[in-house]
């Protein structure tokens, strides 16, 4: 065993490495220590994957973003190797070109944007009305039955409403509850939604267009674009979300390509498909760029040169430590008893995922009805593995019910559910039911609840912006982390409910 | 209960804490590798065999499921028996067979089951059913241990055991383990059992607890434990103490029972005893076991280790 004195020297040393690396990486990217909370800033990628035919020259446009209401673009980037990029204008719009003289197989390309969230960024006041475009996709044919159903929706909202822009939101509102009823089967059956709508809208004579926008949400993957409406009035483009009329909650919206322009062209390829991925981050802008653009030193090792898609897998994993250092400091100093060592962090994740308290709820009634149903198939006596995958297939049955039942109910639960480590749960089912026949309901109330206090514990760290500012900006922090962890691992003092579980010694 | 102590009492006091025990003693002196040895307990009791250390007599070992056709044959003119999985924890698994009528067992709770039953529950062993880690296991059948007539007043079903804390081959502490009808029968302190505090010199009872709490008389059959003294307390701590030189593990629970024909016998080690014998005694493990980390002649007989602690001053 190495002794104490040595380890004390170690975990100086592992210390001050990471606090002299973090230093010195804020000294030469200027990522500030404290996360600057009134900025969102958010770093977008949209990865296009398509299939190059062999021997023709390639070249592949994008439509870009330009002039978004709302927010600004600092800095845009393309990475993809061999390939030729530069950006032009076309009828006023955007667009991204990448082309290459040879290529085979399976290509990927990325375009990096550093967007903004600034309200004081006024869209552009267009003078001259544009003319109502139609689309070859907006041209759908009504039949006579359809078209009496149009008219009275129509003529719903127009009483309800003063202008153009009231009109728009009655419209969706009236649309969206008849979707959600399944009551405008007539219309929306055989038709697109926003198409449906777009329709309606042509009628009743608004100037709208269909734009494809992305929803802006924090360390998400594999998105893609929705499709939105923009009404013009007033001498500018106003945003409606088709499956919600309330334009406040429309802030989460960036419009990534307006009017009917398509998104993608290419020649030369095949099966192009265009996912968007992306992670907020609280820092000024002029950082964040330099921490992402660095090519010198530091900026080389830092987890901003990774693709989008992988940073915000990181800015979840990054995190990973410090729940286990709350776990272990509550495990070998306070002495509080969990079930699994680890399965406290997992949980914590999983609340990340979802709300708390949300989270809460779903993981006990979870584990109340898996115990249950668990108490049932002991009578069965099965081996350990069976009963395992056997309870793992009641969770996956029950995380669908529960799911279910939310949506029925109104609450969107589903998504967050899905984020539960099913086979964690399995397993904590499994090892609490086998507690409880040998040491009694006690025991597993004692340990569920232990797991789910450090769980909350971790979760409130892990979720606090300037930690996770800093787990994901300075990762060399986490040197920290392991050297809290050795010195944690070799103390041999007394746990905090030790001195309650030995208080009769007060009187020896 | 519910109030806390100054750590710095604990201390004076010598109280091992859970921390202490798993870094300074239990990965010091227990090498991983020797853990099967008590893990598994059809190797502890060959193991025993060969150092001559009694054990409750091993008749049948049950190691493949076509072993199970022969069961009946086996078991023939064995009238009382116990069927333990070898690799079970916290007594879970155990069957106990009193005796016989006709073609039926007779269970120590009275009731008569047929052999397909005996039979089933020797296979669920070897599947694994009743081992913490779910692997395939090895079913022992032992001669049935018939308890001392001297703690019938003191144990609610099941046979009381005397734990003794066994550091580098000498005795450190003990405690008599006495099952009630809280803990089922079972002898675990944390399932509700009585633990009484021996006096490590004498034998003699010192304290009693129950839940953690202090207690006089044995809930069930409310009997003193001021009298308890363990007859032949001497040879049982060298029995104990050889279990030292048998595993090599520096820090060990001894688990042991005593017979009313053969005495006292070794039912199972422990390589990680737990610290609850702190508070049956009254007294922290720590100061005893600082004092024998001190010595440094080495004592190869047990017995000598014995003596050696009857004649310390501060035990």
């Amino acid at each position: 065993m190495i002794s104490k004195k040595a380890l004390y020297v170690l975990t100086f040393f592992l210390a001050l490495l990471g606090v002299f690396t973090a230093l010195m990486r804020h000294e030469q990217s200027g990522i500030p220590f404290l996360s600057s909370e009134n900025k969102d800033v958010w770093m977008v990628e949209a990865r296009i994957d398509f299939k190059a035919q062999n021997d023709t020259p390639v070249s592949l446009s994008l439509s870009l973003p330009e002039n978004i209401p709302g927010y600004k673009l600092y800095f845009e980037q393309s990475v993809s190797a061999g390939y030729g990029f530069n950006t032009f204008m076309q009828e006023g719009h955007k667009r991204g070109e990448w082309s290459i003289r040879e290529a085979q197989g399976k290509q990927t390309l990325y375009y990096k944007a550093q967007i903004v969230q600034d309200h004081a960024h006024t869209p552009q006041v267009e003078e001259t009305p544009p003319v109502l475009e139609t689309h070859a996709k907006e041209d759908i044919l009504w039949n006579e039955a359809e078209s009496i159903a149009a008219k009275e929706l129509l003529a719903q909202a127009y009483a309800k409403s003063s202008d153009d822009l009231t009109f728009t939101r009655e419209l969706i509102k009236i649309v969206a509850a008849m979707q959600e009823k399944n009551e405008g089967s007539l219309l929306l059956a055989k038709h697109e939604y926003v198409e449906v709508l777009s329709k309606l809208l042509s009628e009743a004579g608004v100037l709208h267009r269909v734009s494809l926008a992305l929803e802006l949400e924090d360390a998400r993957r594999n998105q893609s674009l929705t499709p939105v409406i923009e009404v013009f009035a007033n001498k500018q483009w106003v945003l409606f979300d088709p499956k919600n009329a309330l334009q406040e909650q429309n802030k989460n919206f960036f419009l990534w390509t307006r009017g009917g322009k398509s998104l993608i062209e290419l020649t030369g390829g095949n099966n192009a498909t265009v996912n968007f991925s992306m992670v907020k981050q609280n820092m000024p802008a002029l950082e964040l760029a330099q921490a992402h653009f660095d090519e010198s030193g530091f900026g080389l090792f830092s987890i901003h040169r990774l693709p989008i898609e992988e940073q915000s897998l990181f800015k979840i994993l990054l995190l990973l430590p410090i729940g286990a250092l709350i776990t272990v400091f509550m495990r070998l100093l306070i002495g509080v008893k969990t079930s699994g060592t680890f399965m406290p962090v997992l949980i914590a994740m999983a609340f990340l995922q979802t709300s708390l308290f949300l989270g809460l709820l779903n993981f006990i009634v979870l584990v109340a009805i898996g115990l249950v149903l668990r108490s049932y198939l002991s009578a069965l006596n099965l081996l350990l593995v069976a009963r395992i995958a056997t309870i793992i297939v009641i969770v996956i049955f029950m995380v669908a019910l529960m799911t279910l039942v939310g949506y029925e109910l109104g609450f969107n639960t589903g998504m967050s559910v899905a984020f539960f480590p099913i086979i964690i749960l399995s397993w904590t089912i499994e090892r609490m039911s086998i507690l409880w026949e040998e040491e009694g309901a006690k025991e597993v109330m004692t340990q569920g609840g232990g797991s789910l206090l450090v769980a909350v514990l971790a979760y409130g760290v892990m979720q606090n912006g300037y930690v996770a500012h800093l787990c994901f900006n300075f990762p060399e922090l986490n040197l920290v982390v392991v050297a809290l962890l050795i010195l944690m691992g070799r103390y041999t003092g007394y746990r905090l409910l030790e001195l309650r579980r030995f208080s009769e010694f007060k009187s020896v | 209960m519910g109030r806390f102590i100054s750590p710095f009492t604990l201390k004076k006091s010598g109280i091992l804490g859970m921390n202490s025990r798993n870094i300074e003693f239990i990965s010091r002196y227990n090498d991983r590798k020797l853990f099967p040895l008590v893990d598994d307990k059809l190797k502890t009791k060959l193991l025993a065999r060969e150092y001559g250390i009694n054990t409750p007599e091993l008749l049948y070992v049950v190691r493949y499921q076509h072993d199970v056709y022969e069961l009946r044959e086996k078991l023939e003119g064995i009238t009382s028996f116990a069927i333990k999985p070898a690799c079970g924890s916290g007594g879970k698994g155990i069957m106990v067979i009193k005796g016989r009528e006709g073609e039926n067992f007779v269970k120590s709770s009275g009731a008569l089951i047929g052999f397909e039953e005996v039979a089933r529950h020797v296979t669920n062993i070897l599947a694994g059913l009743h081992s913490l880690s779910g692997d395939q296991d090895v079913a022992i059948i032992e001669t049935l241990i018939e308890a001392d007539p001297l703690f019938e007043n003191y144990s609610y079903q099941g046979v009381p055991d005397i734990r003794i804390i066994v550091f580098q081959g000498y005795p450190v502490m003990a405690m008599l383990r006495l099952s009630t009808k809280d803990s089922d029968g079972k002898a675990n302190l944390h399932q509700g059992a009585v633990g009484v505090g021996i006096d490590i010199k004498t034998g003699k009872a010192i304290n009693a607890v129950m839940h953690g709490k202090k207690v006089f008389f044995h809930p069930d059959t409310h009997h003193s434990f001021d009298t308890v003294e363990i007859p032949g307390w001497k040879e049982l701590l060298v029995l104990a103490c050889s279990c030292y030189e048998m595993t090599g593990l520096g820090y060990l629970g001894a688990d042991i029972v005593l017979d009313k024909k053969h005495g006292a016998m070794l039912l199972e080690l422990n390589a990680r005893p737990g610290l609850s014998i702190q508070v049956a005694n009254s007294k922290g493990l720590l100061g005893r076991l600082r004092e024998i980390e001190k010595i440094t002649q080495k004592r190869r007989n047990p017995k000598d280790r014995v003596e050696f602690v009857f004649d310390k001053e501060n035990f």
